[in-house]
């Protein structure tokens, strides 16, 4: 922290810029790391939903020709935490996917964390209108859908 | 094609798997995006409705937004904050495409779905002539501190941004067509960030690459409530798009990708004009 105080002091302008990508780009490194950890984490969710799922329907007819649109209860964030943990194959499938959905925006979360870190409240206030459209669309969305 | 075979759902899962593997990986060697020839694939080959079509494919650009992050962001070149503000453009452009989608008829959708496809291609070919002379700072982005650095052979280089408004109204654009398409809609962003606003090429493609997976995540919830993404059909998908992509990304650097971002290109622009006239002649 100290570290990021004292390079505002002097020479404001030409360190600014330079310093700030310095610690940019350290940040993005650990986010990005659990970005893709994030991405395993879900690829072996919807893998544990897949396996009971194929071997109960592997020899079902398929049909995606006409939308039915998925059930109501693999539509909502509780629906499908509900769901999944009743042993639902289908829902602990879309459960991974939601916890894929989630992954950018544990990364815009940590994006405000670090912009308040650095102090930087112009990019804190940013970010937080990302985060309230992403949010809004995952939880309020069916106010309009 | 498939399905009037009666394919059953073990059969039909392993061929979108092995599809969308294929996907992926070409998306990623090319640098095209792999989400751009999914909704063709699935709708064409596989008489999916555009529809699940569409949720499908808008998951997967999410794992590979976010699956290959690493590989980009040890490079150096992202800037999150020219990012994270022009986020605010594409996640609303997004949830007004994602809103769209409900309104505008399917045969609509795919003619849009083919200009884009046709568009994307192009831009990927054409070259880019780039104008060596040093503007001065424009106050605008050097008031949202988006000027920066990136690491080059000759080491580190600055840049300036300019034309931010302009910038911030493409990627609006951007944003709806990901949200209307199911798409990354990174051919746009890139436009947008390096056309419009001068940011260098490198630092313009990784930090598109941040963008897709927030832009794709607005849209997300919006097809989540509608139904648009079904389980069964986006497991296949994200797997194999997610396995296809880390593999691209590896092989990427051991490859000469000229040809092949030629062939795939061509693929795109075949594909872009199957939509458009299966949408012209109504039959989604």
């Amino acid at each position: 922290m100290t570290l990021f105080r004292n390079w505002r002091i002097r020479d404001w302008r030409a360190r600014y810029w330079r310093m700030s990508d310095w610690y940019d780009q350290k940040i993005e490194v650990i986010i990005a790391q659990l970005l893709r950890a994030g991405v395993l984490a879900a690829a072996l969710v919807v893998i544990s939903g897949a396996v009971p799922y194929l071997g109960a329907n592997g020899w079902a007819r398929v049909d995606y020709r006409t939308f039915h649109a998925a059930p109501a209860e693999l539509r909502t964030v509780h629906g499908i935490v509900r769901a999944a943990f009743s042993g639902d194959s289908r829902a602990i499938m879309q459960l991974g996917l939601l916890v894929l959905i989630a992954t950018p925006i544990v990364r815009v979360m940590f994006s405000v964390a670090a912009f308040a870190i650095e102090g930087d409240r112009m990019y804190v206030f940013f970010t937080m209108l990302v985060l309230t459209v992403l949010l809004y669309s995952l939880f309020g969305s069916f106010l309009i859908a | 094609m498939w399905q009037t075979i009666c394919l059953n759902v073990l059969e039909f899962t392993f061929l979108v798997w092995t599809g969308s593997l294929a996907a992926g990986f070409l998306g990623a060697l090319t640098g095209l995006g792999g989400g751009v020839v999914l909704v063709p694939l699935l709708t064409i080959f596989f008489h999916v409705d555009l529809r699940y079509a569409i949720g499908a494919s808008l998951v997967s650009v999410i794992a590979t937004s976010s699956g290959s992050a690493a590989a980009y962001v040890k490079e150096g070149f992202s800037n999150i904050r020219i990012g994270m503000f022009l986020e605010i453009a594409t996640t609303l452009g997004a949830l007004l495409g994602a809103y769209l989608t409900a309104k505008v008829p399917a045969n609509a959708l795919a003619i849009i779905f083919g200009l884009v496809l046709t568009y994307s291609a192009y831009v990927s070919r054409r070259t880019r002539p780039r104008t060596g002379v040093e503007q001065p700072p424009d106050p605008l982005a050097t008031k949202l501190k988006m000027n920066g650095t990136f690491p080059d052979t000759s080491g580190i280089r600055s840049y300036n941004v300019y034309r931010v408004p302009a910038g911030f109204g493409v990627m609006f654009g951007a944003g709806a067509l990901s949200g209307l398409l199911g798409i990354g809609s990174g051919a746009l962003k890139v436009v947008a960030m390096d056309q419009a606003m001068k940011i260098p090429f490198k630092v313009s493609t990784t930090t598109s690459n941040f963008m897709i997976g927030v832009t794709a995540a607005a849209s997300a919830g919006i097809y989540l409530s509608r139904g648009y993404i079904d389980p069964s059909l986006a497991m296949p998908v994200m797997l194999g798009v997610l396995l296809g992509s880390l593999i691209g990304t590896r092989v990427l650097v051991k490859t000469q990708t000229k040809r092949l971002r030629l062939v795939f290109s061509v693929v795109i622009v075949l594909l872009g004009l199957e939509m458009l006239l299966k949408g012209f002649r109504g039959g989604f």
